[in-house]
């Protein structure tokens, strides 16, 4: 029993994390060419991705089914039901809440800060950073937003990972099949597990910026 | 000497509207330029576009005779320092802050320790450099946007009101602070202000910015004694300015009729020529009324080399600070200030009949 609780929770924080990594890669550049950028359709651009923020994880579930499905368009890579399946859909259901944030936490900075790193001679490449890094706080937030709304969601994971045990099985998963049987037990058990995780992980990000918070007082 | 930068004929649209409009301006190197003009007038405009920031749709930026649209972006722009009104520090050290533009640059670690902590002290700030950013006040913020353009050792020194934000006591020390370093550096400068007196203490030359258009450039007493025109006139504080005639002219003194009297002025301009008369305040001097004694023999004025003496009534007294402004109805308003001993003196109250005078080197006239 203990292994595989341990299994399934490693599992859950791989998976989980690895989506949460490629949402940042896509979307950081992405929020910030929103919030930055000046291009023809980009007011719409945006309001997609904040609608792309609610979107429900079943929906990612059912979209990653479809083309994955052995008939499906992709069905020949065989990813249907396997860890990297789950990791594509949460990484669909997380990359439009770290662009989203990402541009909202730009956008709130003062427009004339960008001025103001040009006249000092920053390049493109250093102005950008300059603005991540004075906007690192709600950044962080975003990345936690993003871990959040994966590490949590249930319907995608169980559509497209299809729940195997000791192959796709994640604590959220997991809690929805031994609720099933009726077994309550572990099913608190493996949610205490769950809110544990996603508390450690929480917790080290807002260490990580609260600790950026103190330290930016010192040269 | 060779010109820094030289502009000529230069537009600036945005939304489709001409916004800035500069026939010619050039700056010559260690010079300092002072532009000055109302809200709105398209100075920061025009610092945007001198900094490589703002295209331009028509006309030509030289800077040292070459063509700014033929010059690297980057590397023009690291050429050059730029003070915003607001210091816009970045949420990190003081130190950090200064450092910024050397980061950028690539300079060296000991290098930018080096003059960063030049510039800290130069500036008076050296006690604060571990200090955030965010915790300064908004003098000691400004000193720091100061020393964090200094370091750079910029070709070209853009100031955009900086310190209009300041309070009056902070604001004179930086102001003096900043005629030191500009005159101990010999950087070239332009200082963009709405404040006459600012212009006055740091512009070798003053450019005067109205409704988009450069109106004027001179030295400032060009520029504040003779106006172009009555808008320039009227924002460099002259507050009489009376529409009139030239109706006599002998050996660089004319006559003009305007506000219903023969006003005297000192200008080589022909009989019949169409005039703005133009009177700075602190140019009229107020005493008693000349009333006639009773033996009909009239009293002495102040002994005093002013050709036009006016008689009227006081309108009313308006204290500034230590000055008071005095508006006496001579048949026109004529603008007056005085400062409170002497309205004190004069026992000046509304409705008293006084007498005012000026010399006619003071008027001056714009032909219109």
């Amino acid at each position: 029993m203990i292994p595989e609780i341990l299994e399934v929770t490693s599992l859950s924080l791989q998976v989980s994390l690895l989506a949460t990594v490629i949402s940042l890669l896509v979307g950081l550049p992405l929020g910030t060419l929103l919030a930055l950028g000046r291009f023809p359709g980009q007011r719409i651009a945006l309001s997609l991705v904040n609608t792309g923020m609610a979107l429900p994880p079943v929906v990612v579930g059912l979209l990653v089914s479809m083309l994955l499905w052995r008939s499906g368009p992709l069905g020949d890579l065989r990813l249907i039901y396997t860890p990297t399946a789950i990791v594509i859909a949460q990484t669909i259901i997380a990359a439009p809440v770290v662009t989203g944030l990402t541009a909202a936490a730009l956008q709130q900075l003062d427009p004339r800060l960008r001025l103001q790193l040009m006249g000092l001679g920053a390049s493109r490449h250093q102005m950008i950073w300059t603005l991540w890094k004075e906007a690192r706080l709600p950044l962080l937030a975003a990345l936690m937003a993003g871990f959040g709304s994966v590490i949590s969601e249930v319907g995608a994971s169980m559509m497209v990972g299809g729940n195997i045990r000791y192959q796709t099985r994640v604590l959220t998963t997991a809690i929805v099949l031994e609720t099933g049987k009726g077994n309550f037990g572990p099913a608190v058990a493996l949610s205490i597990l769950l809110l544990a995780l996603a508390f450690l992980v929480n917790a080290a990000l807002t260490w990580i910026q609260q600790h950026g918070q103190q330290t930016k007082t010192h040269q | 000497m060779m010109s820094l930068f030289d502009i000529q004929n230069l537009g600036v649209q945005r939304g489709g509207q001409t916004v800035l409009s500069v026939p010619a301006l050039s700056v010559k190197e260690g010079e300092v330029l002072a532009v000055i003009g109302p809200n709105g007038a398209g100075k920061s405009t025009l610092l945007l576009t001198l900094a490589g920031l703002l295209p331009h749709s028509r006309g030509q930026i030289s800077f040292r005779g070459q063509p700014l649209a033929s010059l690297d972006d980057l590397a023009y722009r690291r050429r050059i320092g730029l003070v915003m009104q607001e210091p816009l520090l970045l949420d990190d050290s003081v130190f950090n802050n200064i450092a910024a533009g050397l980061r950028f640059r690539h300079v060296p670690r000991p290098e930018i320790t080096r003059r960063v902590e030049h510039w800290l002290a130069r500036l008076g700030v050296a006690h604060l450099h571990r200090r955030p950013a965010r915790k300064l006040s908004g003098g000691e913020a400004q000193r720091v946007s100061l020393a964090r353009a200094f370091v750079l050792e910029p070709e070209l020194l853009l100031l955009d009101e900086p310190f209009s934000a300041l309070d009056t006591p902070t604001r004179t020390h930086l102001l003096e602070d900043l005629q030191a370093l500009l005159k101990e550096t010999g950087l070239t400068a332009a200082f963009i202000t709405h404040d006459l007196d600012e212009a006055l203490l740091l512009g070798e030359r003053v450019a005067v910015l109205i409704g988009g258009t450069l109106r004027q450039v001179g030295t400032p007493e060009q520029v504040f004694s003779s106006p172009t025109d009555g808008e320039v006139a009227a924002f460099v504080g002259v507050e009489t300015i009376l529409p009139g005639q030239v109706v006599k002219a002998e050996e660089g003194q004319v006559v003009v009729q305007a506000g219903g009297l023969r006003l005297e002025a000192v200008s080589t301009l022909a009989v019949g020529r169409n005039v703005l008369f133009c009177l700075r305040p602190e140019d009229v001097t107020i005493y008693p009324p000349e009333i006639p004694f009773a033996d009909g023999q009239k009293p002495h004025p102040p002994a005093s080399s002013a050709r036009n003496r006016l008689q009227g009534r006081v309108q009313s007294l308006t204290p500034q600070g230590p000055l008071v402004r005095v508006v006496v109805n001579c048949g026109f308003p004529l603008m007056a200030l005085i400062t409170r001993t002497s309205a004190r003196e004069l026992q000046l109250a509304e409705g008293l009949p006084v007498s005012a005078s000026f010399k006619a080197s003071a008027a001056h006239l714009i032909p219109r």
